[in-house]
């Protein structure tokens, strides 16, 4: 049976990242700040985790205003009209609605509507996740430019008395604007996850306990060493893999960009993957802490900012955290 | 072939001398990674991984919890090369 021929949506060749911006946390917290309920003190959290301070947002502060601010710059900078936009992808595991997505909510802010817009939810690779959806809409044609934002306020999950990740966590907003290229901007991305460690970065309680009076309001919570572990050499497979899907070498490298966990997981996947010493890694967790989907943008938009790297040159960004989930991909700095 | 406990605190150490800068010949029997040593859990974790590599042997994350002592940590390792 034969029927009218369809359009298809008519592939591009190449996409890349036109532009960053980034919002943090509206408050400076200092290691003395918070050690009291974890009796701890700043050498032992500096020692532990490379952080200094780390950046949280007051009362005052929403994700969505982190987001919006984000978004904003990174729309400027890349010099399109916001209509322009034609999806909105917001990676989050912080927007404190079930639904609506805090996607539809930023594209309306941003003068993005009606572009389509949706959250993802894959924590800590979730900036990378982005990029990798943003990339194959872009190139399948389906969307001229993506709006891409890793965005967390992670201190309305947090309890001041857990030592095993609370202390780490921090306030802030990425964007990243995708669109098409004349030249490869966005490696294949090397992406994956592994539910059999579900819950080594997971909440204390379901929302469902937390109703029926069963726990007290959930927070983040992880098995440290066993992350650590996983972040480290399961990482650093991934980066390679990355590299080499690519089809460049580690001296090919301008920058190392991983999600800003831990310094000690950074400088020890730096060690593993025996790094030239030309290669800027980021380590923006010492002044903003570890902020999830929001720390590969804000770490990027950081070195770009205080000159360590120009545009033009490649950067390996790796995600990876809850799920397990990873991802990674080399990409052009804007 | 199985290694001897006297080669498997040999390697050991130089791995703890690599993570750490300890001396090898402070890396002894009796002595306590913690209190000893001064090595955190972060370290510990590291030593146990190269440590599975270099000996061929694996020590699952809820075991280094018991490895409390180098001499722990080598009976272990001798054990488990079988």
């Amino acid at each position: 049976m034969s029927h009218a021929k369809l359009n298809q949506f008519e592939a591009v060749n190449f996409s890349r990242i036109y532009s960053l911006g980034a919002a943090r946390g509206n408050l400076v917290v200092t290691n003395d700040d918070i050690a009291g309920p974890i009796d701890s003190s700043d050498e032992w959290i500096r020692q532990r985790t490379g952080i200094i301070t780390r950046r949280r947002a007051g009362i005052d502060q929403s994700l969505m205003d982190m987001a919006i601010m984000a978004s904003n710059e990174a729309i400027l900078k890349a010099g399109i009209e916001p209509k322009e936009i034609g999806a909105v992808i917001f990676s989050t595991i912080s927007h404190p609605y079930q639904t609506p997505s805090a996607a539809a909510l930023l594209a309306d802010k941003i003068g993005a509507n009606p572009a389509p817009a949706f959250d993802i939810s894959a924590a800590c690779a979730g900036y990378c996740y982005g990029i990798a959806q943003a990339d194959a809409l872009v190139r399948a044609g389906v969307a001229k430019f993506v709006l891409v934002v890793g965005g967390e306020k992670l201190s309305d999950f947090i309890d001041p008395t857990d030592r095993s990740i609370s202390f780490l966590l921090a306030d802030g907003a990425g964007a990243a604007i995708v669109g098409p290229s004349d030249e490869p901007g966005i490696s294949p991305t090397v992406w994956g996850s592994d539910g059999s460690h579900w819950d080594s970065v997971s909440m204390t309680a379901s929302l469902l306990d937390f109703r029926d009076g069963e726990a007290s309001w959930p927070t983040l919570r992880q098995d440290g060493l066993t992350v650590f572990k996983w972040a480290v050499w399961e990482m650093v497979k991934v980066a390679k893999e990355a590299l080499d899907v690519a089809g460049i070498k580690a001296e090919d490298l301008a920058a190392l960009v991983p999600h800003q966990a831990n310094i000690r997981i950074i400088d020890e996947l730096v060690k593993q993957l025996k790094l030239p010493e030309s290669v800027v890694v980021a380590r923006d967790i010492v002044n903003t802490g570890n902020t999830s989907a929001a720390s590969v943008p804000l770490a990027m938009h950081q070195l770009l900012k205080d000159g360590s790297v120009k545009s033009g040159g490649l950067a390996l960004q790796i995600g990876f955290g809850a799920g397990l989930a990873f991802a990674a991909q080399v990409v052009v700095l804007p | 072939m199985a290694l001897s406990h006297d080669e498997v605190l040999a390697g050991l150490a130089e791995i703890v001398n690599e993570e750490t800068g300890i001396d090898t010949d402070s890396v002894k029997m009796e002595k306590s990674f913690t209190n000893d040593l001064d090595i955190d859990s972060i370290s510990m974790m590291t030593i146990v991984v190269n440590a599975e590599e270099k000996f061929s042997v694996k020590i699952p994350d809820e075991e280094v919890k018991n490895l409390l002592t180098v001499g722990d940590a080598v009976n272990f390792i001798t054990s488990a090369q079988g």
